[in-house]
């Protein structure tokens, strides 16, 4: 319920930034460089004087959007490959082979790789946290499909002549709803950690684009003379991916997931 | 370019950060041995010093190879490796002899030949190596330790590039490494400098190890920059590469090394307040930064919207976002950098003038697309250059795409002659330290020879011919002049734009002493206590 | 047992064969052409094209694929293409700095996170509960490079109590070795931690419904002797499949945390591969560190069998 709230504030403020905060995040006011949190400037300015509260409100954004796409797309795409992959047997072992040989690379690894054959833009950032993502989910959506598959209403809608395409949208999918809307809160919230690991390696999203990534990418040099750079985009991260945490486990009580 | 006092330059600058240490040259501390621990600016990824102009290469090679000539504090090139030289014939025969018990690291001693071959693979890359190559009929051993160099026409600067101080320098390594790896990278690490290079400690990412090269023996003089006795004090220096400057900071702080070779300028106020550590400018004469457009394609193949640049580049403005700390930098419309030789305000554009600029850029019939613009991110004052380049740019109208990338992608990219859409680009930043564009010999930016010029591949027949001229002129009050009309015509070009020049200091504990100003980190003559 | 053992090792064949085409394959559809980087300043399209052919990247992609199998079953991880050393070489260099972090990691997160769960699970709805709790929630929430920078700052920055970077190899002396390793360990261990605090909780919370357990208490014996001998026992499956799980996570936290302590890791080996486009390395340590973790899953699977006597093989 917290998480909620919470998750609530942040989205409306990130949402609606331009509309009550006139500033502009990408300002640079040399003068006013690594000023300390003053009034004017609440959480300080960054090394080019650009005022860190602006951008971390619009940082917001891109950090949500980011998490949001991710685990849409990486629900959408998974859960397509996985009702297939579970359905139809022949395909299964040898795609279940090359789902545990892509699990095997370690997510952040191969996030990078993605990153390194493409330019860096928001876009590309989605790409490659949603690539490393959907072994993940059709892991889960194929263990479903393998025990609701031989489930006595599979079987009877199957022995009423029901075809394939229609027993995976009517019987399988609603069943599989309710762990799947569970894992892909945590899909959010992991893909916008990512978003911040892949900008302090330096492979994230571009640095006119402000997001809580980048600005502590570009903060962390300066963590002993101005720690207010890395501090405030990385509180919000850090409360936000919590509300998104909170608000899983909620539902995964609320819907009794496992 | 003997004679040059060094005068002028932000000499308010380094004399401040240097004056808790500095008097006139460091006191020589007789401290022998121990191990320094040096965070480099780079890390070392390549180890031949004539395939790549990196700065981290260069200073690499200081340890591991000799020269023949070097030069000194004061730009005077004095010899290094040579004993004696001579030139007769009005300058067009030189013979020059190596003077004794110079040995490469394999135990073999240093002949003629080596310098032979070493100078021909050099000469086959490097801009102003080439320019000797050119002028040159014949190089060739005379005997085990003699070799002579004959010229087909006037050059005036054969001591100039055999003593050049920064990339690509001339460094003299074994005759078999160097012929037989001409168009290669070079496979072996072994040359005659003070310090060897310990391969099995090498981890590239993390560390590099040179160890004293017990045999090496020095000359009697005084040091003074690449010249003079090269004696070692330290036993080891280790190289710890931390890209983090966060934590290379907090590794100086805490004493877990000992010299940092590149400190941002934000942290030198809290650096110069820690009583156990201090700053020092090495190179005074300082580094120029550029904005370099590509005159390949549109927009900026058009003179016009070269020229638009011109009146766009408010240097104060550039050097605050890039650099900062105000008693480093300061505005110089000097191409050959202000405190050179060639010093000079000649053809610079006036006050910044943004009508002006968006004049100039309609009638270079601008169509309104994207300018491809790099901007490496991980280089803080690059990075400031590029942002600050996106709004005037925008604000006289061009349509800006500004493509973030680190530094080495910035590298790859540049070589790429494509047009932006596939692949190539419209603008970059870059910059250079004084001794690599103090005359129009060594300087790669001013050079009209199309494809065969550095990174935007200006073409302009008149800079060629004035390069030429200035190469063989042997006065100097000609030199002087014709410098001056070099920089006229590549300020009207526009060949790039300078955003001013400043100098970046070195920290290192108090421990250290003894460290040479030089635009590359010279560990002999360097002590530790 | 040992024919079951045997079969998953092969089995893990073609999982590790699906690695090594997919690295290639991603690596090899890249626009950034190394040739061009070795090839130096002044090269001409000519010195390029010849590096190309040296290095075999003219060759059709199926022709290099198969090169690179080959090389692979014999052992051969290739040479990396900037510095000339062997890719086993310097994998080798690295990899004590990052096993030394993954398994100092391991052990503070198993040894703080699993008795902080079986409490949480047995006063389940208190305090203690709710703080584990909100705790191990938290742990997942923060980004692991803020964190360092936190701890760097209080104990090195500060205080001076540690190290602020760099690594000690062990024959360098055991203390120098673990002072290094703290705080990047702990750094490290935080999310690990979150995980399997929460893990044991949930397990712990369904073994200690069971009637046996409810016997065992209501019997009088000591609750620590339940609580470890009975229930942790029987709820340590799950326990054990999320520590190897959890390794892909350590790898990928090692990565971050390599970068923010200066540790010559295999992350930063990596990163730094990736970032220079140097092929041999990228794939070889992805390789290596992908085979890794098979075999500790594979491990993990077999205790299995150690952990709960209803498994046979």
């Amino acid at each position: 319920m917290v998480g909620v709230v919470v998750l609530a504030i942040i989205a409306l403020g990130g949402a609606f930034a331009p509309v009550w905060w006139t500033g502009d995040p990408l300002e640079m006011r040399p003068i006013e460089r690594l000023t300390s949190p003053v009034a004017g400037h609440w959480f300080g300015t960054d090394n080019f004087g650009r005022d860190v509260y602006t951008r971390t409100i619009y940082g917001t954004r891109v950090s949500l959007i980011v998490g949001a796409t991710v685990s849409i797309l990486g629900l959408l795409i998974g859960t397509t490959l996985g009702l297939v992959i579970g359905f139809y047997r022949r395909l299964d072992a040898v795609m279940m082979r090359v789902m545990d040989g892509l699990m095997a690379i370690p997510a952040i690894l191969l996030a990078l790789a993605l990153m390194a054959l493409m330019k860096t833009s928001v876009r590309n950032v989605i790409i490659a946290l949603v690539i490393p993502e959907i072994p993940r989910v059709i892991r889960v959506v194929r263990a479903s499909v393998l025990s609701l598959r031989e489930h006595t209403m599979v079987e009877g809608a199957r022995a009423l002549g029901a075809r394939t395409p229609r027993i995976l949208m009517f019987y399988i999918l609603p069943a599989l709803a309710a762990p799947l809307i569970v894992q892909a809160t945590y899909i959010c919230a992991s893909a916008i950690l990512f978003e911040a690991y892949l900008s302090f390696l330096g492979a994230g999203t571009p640095p006119h684009i402000p997001s809580w990534g980048n600005i502590m990418a570009e903060g962390k040099t300066y963590v002993q003379l101005a720690f207010w750079i890395i501090l405030f985009p990385g509180l919000f991260l850090a409360l936000t991916v919590l509300a998104i945490n909170l608000v899983g486990d909620g539902l995964r009580e609320t819907l009794d997931v496992r | 370019m003997a004679g040059v006092s060094r005068r002028g330059f932000l000499a308010g600058a380094a004399a401040a950060a240097a004056a808790a240490t500095l008097g006139a040259p460091r006191v020589h501390a007789q401290k022998k041995g121990g191990t320094i621990r040096f965070i480099p600016h780079a890390d070392l990824k390549v180890l031949d010093p004539v395939a790549t102009t990196a700065y981290i290469t260069r200073n690499h090679s200081y340890f591991i190879y000799d020269t023949l000539f070097g030069t000194d504090a004061d730009l005077a090139i004095k010899p290094q490796m040579v004993a004696k030289y001579a030139s007769s014939n009005k300058g067009l025969k030189w013979s020059f002899t190596l003077r004794d018990g110079l040995k490469f690291h394999d135990g073999a001693a240093v002949t003629a030949e080596d310098a032979v071959e070493s100078l021909k693979r050099w000469a086959k890359k490097d801009p102003l190596g080439r320019l000797l190559a050119a002028h040159m009929a014949k190089i060739a051993p005379s005997d085990r330790k003699t070799f002579t160099l004959e010229l087909s026409q006037p050059f005036g600067l054969v001591l100039d590039a055999l003593g050049k101080p920064s990339s690509n320098v001339p460094f003299i390594m074994p005759a078999r490494i160097a012929a037989a790896s001409a168009d290669e990278p070079i496979k072996e690490t072994i040359g005659s400098g003070p310090f060897k290079f310990v391969k099995d400690e090498w981890q590239p990412g993390n560390q590099v190890v040179y160890v004293k090269n017990p045999d090496y023996v020095p000359r009697q003089e005084k040091p003074s920059g690449s010249t003079g006795g090269k004696v070692v004090n330290v036993d080891r220096v280790v190289w710890r590469y931390i890209p983090d400057h966060a934590t290379a900071n907090a590794a100086l702080d805490a004493g877990e090394v000992d010299w940092w070779e590149n400190p941002p300028l934000d942290f030198v106020p809290k650096i110069e307040a820690n009583a156990a550590l201090t700053t020092f400018v090495t190179d005074p004469r300082g580094t120029q930064g550029w904005i370099r457009p590509n005159h390949k394609h549109p927009p900026f193949n058009n003179k016009k919207a070269r020229q638009a640049l011109l009146y766009i580049v408010d240097q104060p403005k550039y050097l605050k976002a890039a650099i900062g700390v105000e008693k480093y930098y300061k505005p110089c419309p000097a191409l050959f950098t202000c405190g050179g030789p060639f010093e000079s305000a000649a053809g610079a554009p006036g006050k910044p003038d943004l009508d002006r600029a968006r004049q100039l850029v309609k009638e270079s019939g601008y169509d309104g697309r994207p300018v491809v613009v790099l901007d490496p991110s991980d280089i803080a004052l690059t990075h400031g250059a590029a942002l600050v380049t996106r709004e005037l740019l925008s604000q006289i109208g061009f349509n800006v795409d500004l493509q973030a990338m680190d530094w080495s992608s910035v590298v790859a990219r540049r070589a790429k002659k494509e047009p932006p859409q596939q692949g190539g680009w419209n603008m970059l930043f870059t910059w250079w330290i004084a001794s690599d564009v103090i005359n129009p010999a060594v300087h790669a930016g001013i050079s009209g020879a199309g494809d065969g010029a550095w990174f935007g591949w200006p073409e302009s027949g008149r800079i060629e011919e004035l390069k030429v001229q200035w190469a063989r002129a042997t006065d100097r009050a000609k030199q002087k002049q014709l410098a001056e009309e070099i920089q006229k015509v590549a300020y009207d070009e526009v060949m790039y734009v300078p955003f001013g020049q400043w100098v970046l200091p070195t920290a290192h504990r108090k421990a250290v002493s003894g460290v040479l100003q030089f635009p590359a980190p010279l560990f002999w003559n360097v002590s530790i206590a | 047992m040992f024919p079951e053992i045997l079969r998953r090792l092969v089995a893990t064949i073609p999982v590790m064969g699906v690695v090594a085409i997919a690295v290639f394959a991603l690596l090899h559809v890249t626009p950034g052409d190394p040739a061009v980087i070795i090839a130096g300043d002044y090269a001409t399209s000519e010195d390029i094209a010849k590096i190309r052919a040296k290095l075999g990247l003219d060759q059709p992609f199926l022709t290099q694929v198969g090169i690179w199998l080959g090389r692979i079953v014999r052992g051969d991880l290739g040479t990396s293409i900037y510095s000339g050393l062997p890719v086993a070489t310097l994998i080798g260099q690295r990899a004590e700095a990052t096993i030394a972090l993954t398994l100092f990691a391991m052990v503070i997160s198993v040894s703080v996170a699993v008795p902080l769960g079986v409490l949480a699970a047995w006063k389940k709805g208190s305090l203690v509960d709710r703080a584990v709790m909100v705790f191990a929630v938290s742990g997942f929430s923060m980004p692991t490079f803020w964190l360092g920078f936190v701890l760097v700052y209080i104990f090195a920055v500060s205080f001076h109590w540690l190290p602020v970077q760099g690594f000690s190899p062990i024959e360098r002396g055991f203390w120098p070795f673990l002072r290094h390793l703290i705080l990047p360990a702990v750094t490290l261990s935080l999310v690990y931690m979150a995980l399997i605090a929460r893990m044991t909780r949930a397990s712990m919370l369904g073994v200690l419904n069971e009637d046996y357990i409810r016997t065992a208490f209501a019997k009088g014996l000591a609750p620590r002797w339940v609580l470890v001998r009975h229930a942790l026992k029987n709820a340590s499956l799950p326990i054990v499949t999320i520590i190897g799980i959890g390794f892909a996570l350590l790898i990928g936290g090692a990565v971050v945390t390599e970068s923010v302590f200066a540790l010559p890791g295999l992350g930063r080996l990596t990163v730094d591969a990736i970032i220079r486009r140097d092929y041999p390395v990228i794939q070889g340590v992805i390789l290596v560190v992908s085979g890794v973790y098979v075999l500790i899953n594979l491990v993990v699977d077999l205790l299995y069998v150690v952990l709960d006597p209803r498994i046979k093989y």
